[in-house]
């Protein structure tokens, strides 16, 4: 089968503006395979170059090697078929949460009545009915995510990218959204790559976790199957046998990273 | 007593009023000759000729508006210049500031000409001017232009450059193309910097039409107080001002009616509306 999402040897290297001899190699030599309506979690270190992988995968970003395919095709210029949900406030400030939902609809070209349609609909299934005129500084910060994701998954993408989604968010708020994404994700069963620095959160919710070495030049060190029963409740799940082994083994694979990261940026500091 | 006429926000507006029902009194007891001995001036009369005399300059507006009815003629030239210049200047600043702003290589080569242009004193520009397109509107169109232009184009092009990375790479991950960006991303993002300019930029093309006027014309409220200076009649000038004054602070209302309007998705200090 091929896979919806295919990273082959990408290496990403950032020349400095000011000075060309100054280089910085995010990530060396990552192969990454994503099949469609699998769910995998990318963990790693602080500052491992996740958001450069993930950057990358949805075409925003040019690897200074490497290919990257999506459903077999080589991919040039912005991923049409990925949506993507940022770490930080995506939403346009000047549009009401609707609106915003709907800009994706709108750029395509859809009439304006469907579009409306199915921004609304969308908004009900995030839990946002009633809100949709509001601009986002009026919304709070789970509410403004919601607002991102109903806006990502209206398009309906094959692929979806996710970066660190809900770590802006307090634990309660977030547990509740891991298992609001579970549940549309179950329905639809898309292509998920997720990028977290969670563990917890990466095993609760994927079908594969993969961790990363420490930048510079991070690449994948471990691979995991989570074999954890679904439909999974991301709070209940923690507490089971099966989680907590899993966790310890990815853990002792991801700790030493995590300290040579610690150490690194301690270094610079 | 005191409590009851304390300033609250609920009588700002009458203490406002009164601040400048104060600013009148005082200057009526300082200027009207024989009320009191002179403080200053070694006769009666100079403060009067020097600093003109309210009671007259509130009849001399009254006379233009109500009684001889030929303000409205001056008026109407001045505002058309000032709306003119305003409205050609904001939208050429708009252009040109998208423009540059979003590549790089022309803004390079043009970027030395642009500082040398904006840090020249363009007042001076008003007699070329008017030799260029004559002693109608057209020349204080054209200096008010100057004014507005590089204020509006400065905003503009921080706004588009300051515009939120990740809010741009989202809009670009929804399907945006470039024309779709400029409408939907740039364009909103760049309009809450040019309304912060257009309060300066509003006053700025009042003063072109006005200083445009003074320097030569044969209407217009700059033209009034050009005549009335030549005659030394300083309450005429007083009233000139006076009326300019009131106008640019109209002006300045509309500008800030519109932009609460078109603005009304920026969080405002205070306001505390979310759930």
């Amino acid at each position: 089968m091929t896979a919806a999402l295919s990273l082959q040897d990408v290496s990403c290297t950032f020349v400095s503006r000011d000075d060309r001899s100054q280089r910085y190699t995010a990530v060396s030599n990552v192969t990454l395979d994503v099949a469609p309506g699998e769910f995998v979690s990318v963990v790693g270190p602080t500052g491992c170059g996740k958001s450069t992988l993930l950057n990358v995968a949805a075409g925003l970003l040019e690897p200074s090697s490497g290919a990257v395919r999506v459903f077999g095709e080589p991919l040039v210029g912005i991923n049409r078929r990925a949506g993507y949900m940022f770490q930080t406030e995506a939403l346009m400030p000047w549009r009401s949460a609707r609106d915003n939902v709907l800009a994706g609809l709108q750029f395509r070209g859809l009439a304006e009545k469907d579009a409306a349609a199915l921004a609304d609909d969308w908004l009900k299934r995030v839990g946002l009915t009633g809100f949709g005129d509001r601009y986002p500084h009026q919304l709070s910060g789970g509410m403004r995510k919601r607002t991102s994701l109903a806006q990502t998954l209206v398009l309906d993408p094959d692929i979806i990218l996710m970066d660190e989604p809900f770590s802006a968010l307090d634990i309660q708020t977030r547990q509740l959204m891991e298992n609001e994404v579970l549940e549309l994700w179950a329905a639809k069963r898309k292509a998920v790559l997720f990028i977290t620095h969670d563990l917890d959160e990466a095993i609760a919710m994927s079908d594969r976790v993969v961790v990363l070495s420490a930048g510079p030049a991070s690449h994948p060190i471990g691979e995991f199957v989570i074999d954890l029963a679904r439909p999974r409740d991301v709070a209940e799940v923690r507490v089971t046998p099966r989680f907590i082994d899993l966790h310890k083994a990815i853990w002792n694979v991801l700790r030493e990273e995590v300290l040579k990261g610690y150490a690194q940026q301690k270094q610079a500091a | 007593m005191w409590n009851a006429i304390r300033p609250t926000t609920r009588n700002l507006r009458i203490w406002q009023v009164g601040v400048l029902v104060i600013l009148f009194l005082l200057w009526h007891v300082l200027t009207k000759p024989g009320l009191i001995p002179p403080l200053f001036f070694d006769s009666d009369n100079d403060a009067k000729f020097f600093f003109g005399e309210p009671v007259k300059i509130l009849l001399r507006i009254w006379d233009w508006f109500i009684v001889d009815r030929d303000i409205y003629q001056h008026l109407w030239v001045t505002l058309l210049e000032t709306v003119l210049a305003f409205a050609i200047g904001t939208v050429s600043g708009l252009i040109m500031g998208m423009w540059l702003a979003l590549s790089p290589l022309a803004a390079a080569i043009l970027d030395p000409y642009i500082k040398a242009m904006n840090s020249m004193p363009r007042v001076i520009l008003a007699p070329i001017f008017a030799v260029w397109f004559g002693l109608g509107i057209a020349s204080k169109v054209a200096l008010g232009f100057t004014l507005v232009f590089f204020i509006v184009f400065f905003n503009v092009y921080q706004g588009v450059k300051e515009v939120s990375p990740t809010v741009l790479a989202n809009a670009r991950m929804l399907g945006a193309s470039r024309r779709q960006l400029l409408r939907h991303v740039y364009l909103p993002s760049a309009t809450s910097w040019v309304f912060s300019s257009l309060h300066t930029s509003v006053g700025l093309a009042f003063v072109g039409a006005v200083v445009g006027e003074y320097l030569g014309s044969s209407r217009g409220v700059g033209y009034l107080i050009l005549q009335a200076e030549g005659t030394f009649d300083i309450n005429t000038v007083m009233a000139g001002i006076l009326v300019l004054t009131a106008f640019a602070l109209v002006l300045d209302g509309i500008v800030g009616r519109v932009e609460r309007h078109l603005m009304k998705w920026q969080p405002r200090a205070g306001e505390t509306e979310k759930l």
